[in-house]
């Protein structure tokens, strides 16, 4: 039902964009089109990449941008997708993982054109795929949360059991584990990318079980809020959530997309643009964390400062051997490290993940 | 952490989530007692989180929230009564279209909300308030007598409700609209006006509910909160077999299966979440199953859904 409404928002913006883009005068400069999977609104990964579209605005070489919010994954992205590349766009971005195929569909059919999707695996000749490396973020704010926590247990609201979601988990889980090597941390699954109420609650069951950090994968502020209320610290993520927990927010793992969209823009604008599947790391300044709460102390903070400089100079993977999982098994050996092909496909947790993977079928 | 202290905090949570639902849930009897189905309550529960949010915002005033929420509330519901008892279309139909439209109105216009938080008077004004001596009983004491105003009143609206529907020449004129309208004409009903009158209740309802996840549970604004909520209202209306009292039952159901899920995930439990999900409408599947067979006393009024022609014979 929902989606049903979505689709109907979409159209409805579609015919719009539509209806203004034919007025906009074709020259050299670029016209660049956004499609997302949320509203902008939603103070968390659509809103990261939408402050990165507003960034493009900025440049010489663009004309203007246009997006599309809130539009359903699968097959009904065509649609969209299809009138933005027709309404004369050369660059189109797709944000979301369900975007995929749509957007390899509609980019066979406009080959003079360029379009990028975010967080799958297929490319073509004019389809580039984008991702960033958030686990290494993850892993520094999982140092800042293990420092913070007195009792040692950390509470996490995770979303979707998805590959990347379990990555992250595991990443901050390490980074915790490497300033408190008893650190736990719990999961609770809300099975939805979005509900503040249900997100809130699960903070709140945490809470009331003794953690005294919160974090999240899911995008809503509602575990920020629960934290506030109760007083223990928390990390927000995709944007700086400081605004809905002034007080115990220490700091969150973000994204700064401007990074890599002015890149690409300049790219396609020069014509040096080449299909490629990138996954830029946190040297790029693509990835990294918003400004700290007062009470994270200055050691911390600087051992934060050494670990992101050693990840850039490759002196350091987040995912370095020997790590455990939940079992007690041995999952890579010490002097070895995940290979990206292994942590794209992540379906298990480290050792100290209290909580277990949601398989089909339960 | 003791076994005492993990069932308060569990109870406590449920009766915080349910009473989200038990609002709109009451307000949902009303409208199909008087026999008048309504599909919108989502986005009724939409329009009504995004207004009390956002008069709580600008004016600090949480009885202006409440009260412009049920105004909104009531205005989608008049629209819905107009098109389903004036123009006597398809109920069904305007319940769905009024959802979509609750829900694009309040995306639409609470674009600028996201993000922002209520004002330190607003946020100690929602704090629960302990109720002297009574809050001293052992785990009941915090289980019951330990929430905000809006929880407290949600307590005495089933049996408010209770009573006028089977209490007072109201509730009588209420039923029989929706179970024999022609007749409840003939016997002196207005029945036009006594639908009218409970569509729009139903709808002050939904807004109640919907500002109370906004401003007293969350705190936050953000477009489709409700997730899916107004849907299970519909489900629970069912499930209470359209009695108010029995819809303390459903709402804390649904909110305890949550409340529940979520705290044995976070005691390390592997819990089969999804399905634990679906529970509520399980039980009003077999609800349903045993309405039809015979011997089964239900309150499903008569004529729900069917538009009434005041002309007709039949």
């Amino acid at each position: 039902m929902k989606k049903f409404l979505w689709i109907i928002i979409a159209l409805l913006v579609v015919a719009m964009i539509v209806g203004c883009g034919q007025q906009g005068a074709k020259g050299k400069k670029l016209n660049i089109a956004f499609v997302y999977v949320g509203p902008i609104g939603d103070a968390g990964w659509t809103y990261a990449h939408n402050d990165g579209r507003l960034a493009m605005e900025e440049l010489d070489f663009v004309e203007k941008t246009v997006y599309v919010e809130s539009v359903p994954e699968g097959a009904e992205a065509v649609r969209p997708i299809t009138q933005l590349a027709e309404a004369g766009n050369d660059i189109i971005f797709t944000t979301s993982f369900g975007f995929m195929d749509p957007t390899l569909e509609v980019a066979e059919k406009y080959p003079d054109k360029v379009f990028m999707h975010c967080s799958g695996y297929k490319t073509s000749e004019n389809m580039g795929a984008y991702f960033g490396r958030m686990y290494q973020a993850k892993y520094l704010a999982g140092i800042v949360a293990g420092s913070m926590s007195k009792v040692g247990k950390i509470g996490y609201v995770a979303p979707h059991p998805i590959p990347e979601v379990i990555r992250l988990i595991s990443a901050f889980t390490l980074g915790a584990q490497s300033v408190n090597p008893d650190a736990v941390v719990h999961i609770v699954w809300t099975n939805s990318w979005f509900d503040p109420a249900k997100e809130m609650d699960a903070a709140n069951s945490m809470i009331e079980l003794g953690c005294d950090v919160i974090t999240q994968g899911a995008d809503s502020a509602g575990p920020q809020q629960a934290a506030e209320k109760h007083g223990v610290w928390s990390l927000g993520y995709d944007s700086d959530m400081a605004k809905f927990a002034p007080k115990v927010h220490l700091t969150a793992p973000i994204w700064h997309w401007s990074v890599f969209y002015n890149k690409i823009a300049e790219q396609v604008y020069k014509g040096t643009w080449e299909s490629a599947d990138d996954w830029w790391g946190i040297e790029t300044g693509l990835i990294g964390l918003s400004p700290y709460n007062d009470a994270v102390p200055q050691d911390v903070r600087d051992l934060v400062e050494t670990t992101k400089q050693e990840i850039i100079d490759k002196e350091f993977h987040c995912f370095n051997g020997p790590i455990y999982d939940q079992e007690g098994t041995l999952k890579v050996n010490e002097d070895e490290h995940l290979t990206d092909e292994q942590m794209l496909s992540m379906d298990w947790f480290v050792k100290g993940v209290i909580g277990s993977i949601p398989k089909s079928g339960e | 952490m003791s076994l005492a202290v993990i069932i308060v905090s569990l109870l406590s949570a449920t009766i915080r989530s349910g009473t989200i639902v038990l609002y709109s849930t009451i307000g949902a009897i009303f409208n199909e007692r008087s026999g008048i189905l309504n599909l919108g309550i989502e986005g009724m529960m939409l329009m009504g989180a995004f207004m009390g949010f956002y008069v709580a915002l600008h004016t600090s005033s949480l009885f202006l929230a409440i009260l412009c929420a049920a105004i909104v509330g009531g205005l989608m519901a008049l629209i819905h009564a107009f098109i389903t008892i004036t123009m006597r279309a398809n109920q069904v139909v305007s319940g769905l279209a009024l959802t979509m439209f609750g829900g694009g109105l309040s995306a639409y216009f609470g674009k600028d909300l996201v993000g922002l938080t209520l004002s330190a008077k607003v946020m100690q004004a929602i704090e629960p308030v302990p109720i002297p001596f009574l809050n001293k009983i052992p785990i009941l004491g915090d289980v019951l007598f330990n929430h905000n105003i809006l929880v407290y009143i949600s307590f005495a609206i089933p049996f408010a409700a209770w009573y006028v529907l089977n209490k007072t020449r109201w509730g009588l004129a209420i039923r029989s609209s929706g179970e024999e309208p022609l007749s409840s004409e003939i016997m002196g009903i207005k029945v036009i006006k006594v639908r009218y009158i409970s569509t729009v209740v139903g709808g002050i309802f939904c807004g109640i509910g919907g500002a109370y996840l906004s401003v007293w549970y969350t705190p936050l604004w953000i477009q489709g909160m409700t997730a899916g909520r107004g849907w299970i209202t519909i489900a629970l209306v069912i499930f209470s077999n359209w009695n108010p009292l029995i819809a303390f039952g459903g709402a804390y159901l649904f909110g305890g299966l949550e409340a529940l899920q979520l705290r044995l995930q976070a005691l390390g439990f592997n819990v089969p979440t999804f399905l634990l999900a679906t529970i509520p409408y399980l039980f009003t599947l077999i609800f349903l199953l045993l309405i039809t067979l015979k011997g089964t006393r239900s309150h499903l009024p008569k004529n729900l859904g069917m538009p009434y022609f005041r002309e007709s014979r039949e």
